[in-house]
């Protein structure tokens, strides 16, 4: 790809170069800073996780016969602010988009990098927030925070909450800050916009949504805080305020943000469609764009929340028609990814069998999104469990598949060594099944009227449930397979070599583990993103 | 002006603006014990952007910055109108009864 060789044969890199916990702390290396984020992300999937588990085991039963209504309120609550906040939506960016942009762009570094690391330490502190408020008792307003219960009759530590989002929202703010800055001033000679591998497209995209949209939530938090503590009428209509103001302001930011979880997971799927098709990305600019697309228009969709929530009608007409707008750049992105198979040489290593899973379950979710957008049905599934299937299949489905996949395809370059193939594959294989047999019985239980967020429900409902947490057990196992072969290689894995794949980018051009300053010398480009013609030859078939 | 990574405003200016800055907050103030009928946020809001445009201008020293950092900016503004004309587009059209005289 470069016409400077820039691979590195000293044996020295990002993770030898030092081994002090000072080295760690006090880093500003974006591949080290990316690591951090890994290990301490990884601890909030943990505990997002049991909370998960908890709610399937109290579920297995229609009596609700484990937890009390207060500490099920709680559970949810914990597994939802967990997930979301503190892991979904800095999980591919902190980790890979940290890591990898520069290397990508042929940079050193982030433009900022002290800023990445106080982005880090920025997380960590509201992380901590959040840790406290559930260790204190929890907070029991589900993770949307609705007013006027939040702000006048919750009992529970939803300050201290509010204020763990609040503080991790100015980390998610000054990542997407570096990633704007960096991918406009830093890209080696050569990288044009339109030689960008779409991982950068997508981050790109990502960092806009994140700088346009947190500091609403940030705000709205505040408002919330200011309401509990000084009485000020905002949302409380017994104050003069508008509980539907909340929900206007919070899904201004909240929806959005299901972009900020799944667009850099569309920026993995391009990498891993093109690795494992051998193929150029069909479409290249039409699926850049589409990102670019999907951040813009995904702003105006967010009255979808609130069809049943007094909004007007008028209002209900515009939200639904934007809604069914966004759906176009995603569709779009879907099919080119599958004509990028097409007479591709595909190969099924795990992170794409993650890819091909994410295929079909983001169809699955993204497609049941459009029944939600439609008005009519919408009053019909609100608030039921179809709506939890639904945005499980694109947070899960969509978001963690990538997370995975992308944790699979760049753990040799990050670490320096090989996953056990076989073991991650069955992994990734059981995972999708798991997933399915949780997820898909809740379409169903919310098509047939299950509340979410009820623990005590009719007994007809106790078969699908059952069926739903036996999947969640599984879920548990797989994951336990897939993270325990990955520790295992961290031992006893192969050792890596630079282009394991092999693949197409600048990020498999230099050695695994990258050194320090990822490049000996600053490369130069002079071909397009993905050129795998220049690999293999013409052999895997025809190019877009 | 060409962009030289240099800002220098002079004491007088930041004073000026402080000053003006003081004197609008004062007539927010004065204008609010005044019932102008329909023209009450509209009052209030010119008087409200004048100040954001002195503060972002002046203090955040946009004046003097290149044009992609007037595109943020704007990019900022434009954000906010779509966040707010959309959730008037709600509230301006429920019914009446829904608002109890909004």
């Amino acid at each position: 790809m470069s016409e400077t060789q820039a691979t590195t044969v000293n044996e020295t890199n990002y993770l030898n170069a030092s081994s002090t916990l000072r080295s760690w702390l006090l880093t500003v290396d974006h591949k080290r800073i990316g690591i951090l984020y890994l290990v301490t992300l990884t601890g909030f999937l943990l505990i997002g996780g049991i909370a998960a588990g908890l709610i399937r085991l109290e579920l297995i039963n229609a009596s609700g016969r484990f937890f009390s209504h207060e500490t099920y309120n709680k559970i949810f609550t914990a597994h939802g602010v967990v997930m979301i906040f503190f892991f979904l939506l800095p999980s591919i960016p902190a980790v890979f988009g940290n890591f990898l942009i520069p290397i990508m762009i042929g940079a050193r570094d982030l433009a900022f990098p002290r800023l990445n690391l106080a982005s880090w330490y920025i997380f960590v502190i509201g992380g901590v927030f959040g840790l406290s408020a559930l260790v204190l008792g929890g907070v029991d307003t589900g993770w949307t925070f609705y007013t006027p219960y939040s702000s006048t009759y919750a009992n529970s530590h939803v300050i201290l909450t509010a204020l763990g989002i609040f503080v991790a929202g100015f980390s998610s703010i000054l990542t997407g800050i570096n990633f704007i800055v960096t991918i406009h001033k830093m890209r080696a000679p050569g990288m044009t916009w339109f030689r960008l591998p779409l991982f950068v497209w997508a981050h790109y995209a990502t960092s806009i949504v994140i700088v346009l949209g947190t500091p609403v939530i940030a705000i709205t938090i505040l408002l919330v805080a200011c309401e509990r503590l000084f009485h000020l009428g905002i949302f409380d209509p017994a104050l003069g305020g508008d509980p539907v103001l909340f929900q206007h302001l919070f899904w201004f930011y909240s929806h959005p943000a299901v972009y900020i979880m799944v667009l850099p997971g569309m920026g993995v799927m391009s990498e891993l469609i093109a690795a494992f098709s051998r193929k150029r990305i069909f479409g290249y600019t039409v699926v850049a764009m589409s990102s670019m697309a999907i951040a813009i228009i995904g702003f105006f969709v967010w009255g979808h929340h609130m069809f049943v929530s007094s909004q007007s009608i008028y209002a209900g007409l515009v939200f639904s028609f934007l809604s069914f707008l966004v759906a176009i750049p995603s569709a779009v992105k879907v099919f080119n990814w599958t004509a990028t198979l097409y007479k591709g040489s595909i190969s099924f290593k795990t992170p794409m069998v993650y890819a091909l899973g994410f295929i079909g379950l983001f169809t699955v979710g993204g497609l049941t999104g459009l029944f939600l957008a439609t008005a009519a049905v919408d009053v019909h599934v609100h608030d039921t469990y179809f709506v939890v299937a639904h945005f499980h299949y694109v947070m899960i489905g969509g978001a963690m598949m990538e997370f995975l996949g992308a944790l699979h395809f760049w753990w040799p370059k990050m670490i320096g060594k090989m996953y056990p193939e076989r073991v991650s594959r069955a992994g990734s294989i059981l995972l999708f099944i798991a997933f399915n047999l949780t997820f898909f019985p809740q379409f169903i239980l919310g098509y047939m009227g299950m509340p979410r967020r009820y623990h005590v429900y009719p007994p007809e409902f106790q078969l699908l449930h059952r069926m739903s947490s036996l999947g969640a057990g599984l879920l548990f196992i797989s994951f336990a397979v897939v993270f325990g072969s990955l520790l295992w290689s961290l031992v006893k894995g192969k050792k890596a070599p630079a282009n394991p794949w092999p693949a197409k980018g600048l990020e498999w051009e230099t050695s695994s583990p990258p050194p320090t300053f990822n490049f000996d010398r600053i490369p130069e480009v002079t071909e397009e993103a993905y050129a795998y013609e220049t690999l293999f030859g013409d052999e895997p078939g025809p190019t877009s | 002006m060409a962009y030289t990574g240099q800002h220098v405003t002079s004491i007088r200016t930041y004073v000026t603006v402080f000053l003006c800055l003081m004197a609008l907050t004062a007539l927010t103030v004065w204008v609010a014990f005044m019932d102008l009928g329909f023209m009450n946020t509209i009052v209030a809001m010119t008087i409200a952007v004048i100040k954001a445009l002195l503060v972002v201008l002046i203090f955040m020293h946009l004046k003097d910055n290149p044009k992609v950092l007037w595109i943020a900016a704007g990019g900022a503004a434009v954000w906010l109108a779509i966040m707010m004309s959309f959730t008037l587009a709600d509230y301006l059209t429920r019914p009446a009864s829904y608002l109890g005289g909004w």
